[in-house]
């Protein structure tokens, strides 16, 4: 006799790509709070949400790349342009209206980079693994020629609104929560229909009339810009800009992908599997952080952790098939 | 053997740019360099000819391990070269084979699975050092690696001349190389066919792994000092060389003097970059862009219209 009383609820949520990640984050989050006594306080966890607001926003725009079938390696790069940007264009004593000009310019970069991105990738049919490899090579030098030397400042006023707490919640936790309603609309539009199609099947999508190349086009431009979002709350973050590239930000953003369940090869997942993959980094950042693993373990026991959650899907699906 | 003909075409263009760069020592510093790219590349040819979207982007903390764990054991003597060598390669197979277990078995995406290895290999790295290097290069190692050894031209030359002779015979002349080209082409035909798939999908990471470990031995004997993460800025470039050298992403088609031709023409740009004395920054700009022309040449993809 099939027991029919699961609620509803449960049952759209057992059939989420991102269950697992989910699991493994809860998961996370228990082992985090036993270990970091002060998790729950407000303090840790808007500290925690305003550092690592540029990896969340770097991996949502990670997913909607891979969804797309590419891939994104210039991401920290077009972060760290963008900063510099922002940087030199305000000093700690513009005002109001330097300071709109120069996110202007910051944004712009951004947007342009993943132009050049998509460009290549969709339209001259680049392989996307080099051509991002490549344009992280160029969005590099574009940063060391803007800014040489970590320095630069930004006023007082421009480090407020990350702070800013909208109905006692943290700033950074309502751009991931508009942005994830944002996806929500999205992905239910034609747009998101196509984007799926065209990553998961992409000539019987082109035969279906889907722009495919405009399609995988934007995605890279999406991409951009969000990781000129990421550039720019970074900045608001720290108040300085910096050429050197933090190589491990883009391999944090690729690994947040696949723990959030989402399929490299494209045409599956979604932006919130982006979201719990980005977090559960954090949490496993802040696990070895607060165990008090000795400093040169460190990268070892965090690069074994990763490894065993990205195994986990494939071992699942290998027993299940058993 | 378009690239072959570029390198060329670089290499007389330098010529004209920068006097001297057409020098018998010039051009051996690099081909030495090339040598060593096209030695690393020489395992990701491999993993890349395999299939399956394989790539091993774990080689850069491979090559680092590597020299590092030489380092370590030969502790400037001749004697311990032997040993030291051993427990290098030893070291790359048990990470290639864990590479390969995941990818094959586990059905773990390469890029996913080498991407994470390679922050337990850089780990293991700095587990095993604890941020302290001691140790040596032994003066036999420098010796052969990087000394002039006949005619002037440095031992290294020759070991990348070994090195390409026996990725020939393996790929030629062997049945792994014919398994790892039908695997390359449709993992299902192959398997039909009699191959053992997984097998030889995990013997070539391992093999791989145990060639960028090698590449790290030689990196020690070439500069004769390490540091940590040494050997990062090698993965990618090594990639670019298999790519540029018409090796294809998706496998099954391809050859090695294809990456080695992509190697020198990768280090030429590099040179001809350095010698113009541009600044820094310009540098890495003109680097980009240049690989996005080559890619213009090699690394288009089919298109949708079929």
């Amino acid at each position: 006799m099939t027991n029919n009383t699961t609620p509803v609820f449960l049952k759209t949520l057992g059939r989420q790509y991102y269950l697992f990640s989910l699991i493994l984050l809860v998961i996370a989050v228990i082992i985090n709070a036993n270990l970091q006594k002060n998790f729950f306080k407000p303090v840790a966890l808007n500290g925690m949400l305003i550092t690592f607001l540029p990896l969340i926003l770097l991996a949502m725009g990670q997913v909607i790349v891979i969804i797309g079938g590419g891939i994104d390696l210039s991401v920290a790069s077009i972060v760290t342009m963008v900063s510099t940007i922002l940087v030199t264009r305000m000093g700690a004593e513009a005002n109001h209206q330097q300071v709109c000009i120069a996110l202007a310019m910051g944004l712009g970069a951004g947007i342009l980079a993943g132009v050049l991105n998509g460009f290549c990738v969709a339209f001259l049919r680049f392989q996307p693994l080099v051509t991002t490899f490549a344009t992280t090579s160029i969005f590099t030098g574009i940063a060391v020629y803007v800014l040489p030397t970590p320095g630069g400042a930004v006023p007082r006023f421009f480090m407020e609104p990350l702070r800013a707490k909208p109905l006692e919640i943290i700033m950074p936790f309502w751009v991931i929560f508009l942005f994830l309603l944002l996806w929500l609309y999205l992905r239910n539009t034609k747009f998101g229909r196509f984007l799926y199609a065209s990553g998961g099947q992409p000539v019987s999508a082109y035969y279906s009339a889907v722009p495919v190349d405009w399609i995988r086009f934007t995605t890279y431009v999406l991409s951009g810009g969000l990781a000129a979002l990421a550039g720019l709350s970074q900045t608001m973050n720290f108040g300085n800009g910096s050429p050197l590239v933090s190589g491990d930000l883009t391999m944090n953003s690729i690994v947040s992908v696949v723990l959030g369940g989402i399929p490299l090869s494209g045409g599956a997942g979604g932006l919130v599997g982006g979201v719990i993959g980005g977090f559960i980094l954090i949490m496993i950042q802040n696990i070895i952080s607060f165990a008090n693993v000795p400093n040169w373990w460190q990268t070892l026991v965090k690069g074994v952790i990763v490894v065993f959650a990205l195994a986990g899907p494939g071992i699942i699906r290998v027993s299940r098939r058993k | 053997m378009l690239a072959m003909l570029l390198a060329v075409m670089l290499f007389i263009l330098g010529g004209f740019v920068q006097p001297g760069f057409t020098r018998f020592e010039q051009a051996m510093n690099i081909l030495r360099l090339a040598a060593f790219l096209g030695i690393i590349a020489a395992g990701q040819t491999l993993v890349i000819l395999s299939g399956g979207e394989g790539i091993d982007l774990s080689i850069g903390a491979m090559v680092t391990l590597g020299a590092i764990l030489s380092y370590g054991i030969v502790n400037q003597s001749d004697a311990r070269i032997l040993p030291g060598l051993l427990v290098t390669l030893s070291a790359g197979l048990f990470i290639g084979l864990i590479n390969g277990v995941g990818i094959a078995y586990l059905r773990i995406p390469p890029l996913v699975m080498t991407l994470g290895m390679t922050s337990v290999v850089r780990g293991l790295v700095y587990a095993v050092t604890k941020g302290e290097l001691n140790g040596g290069a032994s003066p036999l190692m420098s010796a052969i690696v990087v000394k002039p050894l006949v005619m002037g031209i440095p031992g290294l030359l020759f070991i990348s001349a070994t090195v390409a002779f026996l990725m020939w015979v393996l790929l030629e002349r062997t049945t792994y190389g014919k398994h790892l080209f039908s695997i390359g082409v449709n993992r299902v035909t192959a398997r039909l066919n009699g191959v053992k798939v997984n097998w030889t999908i995990v013997s070539t990471y391992m093999l791989c792994s145990m060639i960028a470990a090698f590449g790290g031995f030689l990196f020690l004997g070439y500069y004769e000092h390490v540091f940590l993460n040494l050997g990062e800025k090698y993965t990618l470039p090594a990639v670019a060389a298999v790519v540029m050298g018409g090796t294809t992403l998706a496998g099954g088609s391809g050859s090695y003097w294809g990456t080695i031709a992509g190697a020198i023409v990768l280090v030429l740009i590099e040179s001809l970059l350095t010698t113009l004395q541009m600044q820094d920054y310009a540098r890495q700009i003109v680097y980009g862009l240049v690989l996005l022309v080559l890619l213009a040449a090699y690394g288009r993809q089919k298109g949708l219209r079929q």
